[in-house]
């Protein structure tokens, strides 16, 4: 990528170079390309949390960590893959490919775009930096519950500040995303003819605006109670600690479709491709994206079922969540309708494609489960929640990322992959995820709760299966970075289509694309309309 | 005696074969599934679970079968040709109505079930159940009678990191506490959850449900146990550093067993209100 882009800098010689044409860049490919590298250094300190959690869990007893520490790995897992791998990839994507999918030069707002990334590095060194700190890392979990979360120790303040941070950046994404996509598409590129993962960020957009500034309140009134003498949700002060749940799972549940929703226009970018067929319904996909989105903000307290609410809130929030399976149904069914009496051929991308819709929807049905109010009372706080999770995240927002990268990785360095590698890639990636993330569904039906740093001894044989599974998971990765590192050197030149069954404007570009994508729109002509 | 590893290693590979489908006895010890419970609730929620569960396995062997069938006929390799229709407002349609039928279908009994689960009125007895960082406190309201639960000690003494014990030689590790909840069968239960400091979750996985407790919060449940048996579950929020070991120990006794456990503990209690500085070692004694 670096390289390509450096090439394209001959041509425009004004442009600093070194690392300050890093600091300095307005550019959305350089701006993209610091996304990525960014989400992918933080996959793998996430995934290094991950491997301490699973080899402690390994076999019953402690013999590596601490509780404390454990709790500290977990709450950290989850904040380091939720804010720092998955959403600043999905922004990264959204950088580099927005623009060249609408016909536009760059994004809207360039010198947000610098500023929305650099806050960053500065949002995770205060959150890892809590690592060595007295008292140790945030260990209440990423959910930041009080009262326990007040129990934090020094790392408290560097939590809530970290939080906005990285809230701060992912608001000015959205920002640009929405300002980009309203403003700068060419003439001609309707907004029924936007592929589908510009419509599907455009309503990650919406549901970033619409949620983030709800967890910054819900984080500052956490940093007033613990400092500032409030009693925002301590019952002993007049307060109510289920306040906070309610608060945190407006925010939470809009958040796991922003990091899914792009992952639904990324899949049906890649299943059309490489079956050689346009998409079975286009406009029924941007109103099931839609609808879903709408669904999100009216089901959060579907993660608190156990907290005691009354019965018609139960219920209420049982019957909306089933109902998001409706329109998620309809996104499954349109991509298998999409297959149908097509022509298909499986590299990488597709490969990874394939995996997400069967894994995807195995994390469906599990959630669908567990929207069941009565018998979430069961499931609730166990390893099938656990599973069910890992499954819609790894399988499903982690591979989609993959495909997306295997998928674009030679229209942004001119280079084709090394198809072999990637192909080794995803078999260790797709055999091992099953082998981490299936067992782990049968211990929470056993019974064992999640966020426990030791288990009962009849819980042994499959958490020893799911460690030997994380391992074999966690290794595979570095194949992906192997695989990454020798596209951007070198190989075979990718053509400006790259892939057969490609249809789009961002396939109309030379491989690697000139610096500044669309310096003139492009003819309306060339612009086909998303279902393709 | 060592854990040994490659035991294990063999038995997980033992259970790989089993999720592949390959024929390996004895999946009950496993722990595959939900267990049906004690409770006329539990039983009505492990035949609902059973029903989704088996909604989930159909809707799956029919997408991914289409799916698997696309995957092995419609291949370039192979000849096929792509067609070009991308529409069908009557497939459409009906892809989005069927699915919400099934949802309806599920909604039914599910409701009906949480109407069940929410009607506390009508109970025997009444239980209050507090949390604590790391442990459980029962009183018996109307009874006088009340006392903390923790974790027995060769479980606690085994748990510790570098701790040199096998916790397979430990009876019910990390389920085993030093007093258990002891109730009567056949008896409505009210079970009242609150918390001293941060919310814990109190959850015997035999009765069918769990439930936080919340400090400030007094939430209700119930449960009519249906067989005498000694009932183990765990703390199932995250409550700090010692979450993990907390366990919940419920043993159901006949009324007539109970009584007599009942009066024990009365005397007990009342003899260390005479005796303030025994009181801890006179519960603890009669509670076993």
């Amino acid at each position: 990528m670096s390289e390509a882009a450096t090439h394209h800098d001959d041509h425009h010689g004004h442009h600093p170079s070194g690392i300050k044409r890093w600091l300095t860049t307005t550019n959305h490919k350089d701006i993209g390309t610091l996304y990525l590298i960014f989400a992918l250094v933080m996959f793998f300190i996430g995934g290094a949390m991950a491997m301490i959690i699973r080899l402690e869990l390994f076999q019953p007893g402690l013999q590596f960590v601490e509780p404390q520490f454990f709790n500290s790995m977990t709450t950290m897992h989850a904040l380091v893959m939720i804010f720092g791998a998955v959403m600043p990839a999905w922004t990264g994507f959204a950088n580099w490919m927005i623009p060249m999918m609408i016909g536009a030069p760059d994004m809207a707002l360039p010198r947000l775009n610098n500023w929305s990334f650099w806050i960053l590095p500065f949002a995770f060194t205060l959150l890892l930096s809590t690592l060595f700190m007295p008292g140790g890392s945030p260990a209440g979990g990423w959910t930041m519950y009080p009262p326990l979360v007040l129990q934090t120790g020094d790392a408290f303040p560097f939590l809530i500040f970290a939080v906005h941070f990285m809230g701060a950046s992912s608001i000015a994404g959205a920002i640009n995303v929405i300002v980009t996509v309203f403003n700068m598409r060419a003439p001609g590129m309707t907004l029924m003819k936007l592929p589908l993962f510009v419509w599907t960020w455009i309503i990650t957009a919406f549901l970033l605006i619409a949620s983030i500034p709800v967890l910054a309140g819900a984080v500052t009134m956490l940093l007033t109670d613990k400092f500032f003498g409030t009693a925002f949700f301590s019952a002993a002060g007049g307060g109510d600690p289920v306040m906070f749940q309610h608060i945190f799972w407006f925010f939470g549940h809009p958040e796991v479709y922003i990091l899914i929703l792009p992952a639904f226009g990324i899949i049906s970018a890649i299943v059309p491709t490489f079956a050689r067929k346009p998409l079975f319904g286009y406009s029924s996909m941007v109103y099931a994206s839609a609808a879903i989105a709408f669904l999100s903000f009216i089901v959060w307290a579907h993660h608190m079922f156990t907290v005691g609410m009354p019965l018609a809130g139960e219920l209420f929030f049982m019957y909306t969540t089933v109902l998001i399976a409706v329109p998620t149904g309809v996104k499954v069914f349109n991509w298998v309708a999409t297959m149908w009496q097509s022509s298909m051929t499986f590299e990488v991308p597709m490969l990874f494609s394939l995996a997400f819709i069967v894994l995807f929807t195995i994390g469906g049905f599990s959630g669908l489960m567990l929207g069941v109010t009565p018998v979430d009372f069961q499931y609730h706080d166990t390893y099938f929640v656990v599973a069910h999770f890992h499954y819609v995240l790894v399988t499903g927002a982690v591979f989609s990322l993959m495909a997306a990268t295997y998928f674009w990785l030679p229209k942004w360095t001119g280079h084709m992959y090394d198809e072999t590698l990637g192909k080794w890639h995803f078999w260790l990636s797709t055999i091992s995820v099953n082998v981490l993330f299936f067992p782990q569904h049968f211990l929470g039906l056993a019974g064992m709760p999640r966020r426990i740093p030791d288990y009962a001894v009849q819980f042994t044989d499959f958490n020893t299966m799911s460690s030997i599974g994380g391992f074999v998971f966690g290794i595979s990765q570095i194949l992906f970075v192997i695989v990454i590192v020798k596209c951007v050197k070198g190989g075979a030149k990718a053509s400006d289509q790259v892939w057969e069954g490609a249809h789009g404007l961002e396939w109309t570009l030379p491989s690697p694309p000139p610096y500044h994508s669309f310096s003139v729109p492009p003819e309306p002509s060339t612009i086909e309309g998303g279902m393709r | 005696m060592k854990f040994s590893t490659t035991n294990r290693l063999v038995k997980s590979l033992a259970a790989l074969g089993a999720l592949l489908g390959l024929p390996v006895a004895a999946h009950a010890e496993w722990g595959l599934n939900l267990t049906p419970g004690v409770t006329p609730f539990s039983r009505t929620i492990y035949d609902l679970h059973m029903l989704i569960l088996w909604v989930c396995v159909v809707i799956g062997v029919v997408v991914f079968g289409l799916m698997l069938y696309s995957i092995l006929k419609f291949r370039k390799s192979q000849g096929a040709q792509a067609a070009q229709w991308h529409e069908s407002t009557k497939v459409e349609v009906l892809w989005t109505l069927i699915p919400f039928l099934i949802l309806v279908g599920i909604a039914v009994p599910a409701t009906k079930a949480l109407i069940m689960m929410e009607d506390v009125s009508g109970a025997d007895m009444t239980i209050k159940v507090t949390g604590y960082q790391w442990k459980w406190h029962y009183q018996y309201v109307d009874e006088g009678v009340g006392f903390f639960s923790t974790i027995d000690a060769d479980s606690n003494n085994a748990r510790q990191l570098g701790a040199d014990i096998d916790p397979a030689t430990v009876e019910h590790y990390l389920l085993n506490v030093d007093n258990h909840l002891v109730v009567p069968t056949n008896k409505k239960i009210r079970f009242l959850t609150t918390a001293g400091d941060v919310i814990h979750a109190w959850w015997v996985p035999a009765l069918g449900w769990k439930r936080d407790a919340i400090p400030g919060y007094i939430n209700e449940s119930w449960a009519t146990i249906e067989e005498p048996g000694v009932y183990r579950g765990q703390c199932a929020e995250l409550c700090g550093k010692d979450h993990g070991f907390m366990p919940v120990v419920v043993e159901a006794l006949p009324e007539a067993e109970y009584k007599a456990w009942l009066e024990k503990q009365k005397a007990a209690t009342q003899q260390a209100a005479r005796e303030p500085a025994a009181t801890q070692k006179l519960v603890a004694a009669a509670a076993e």
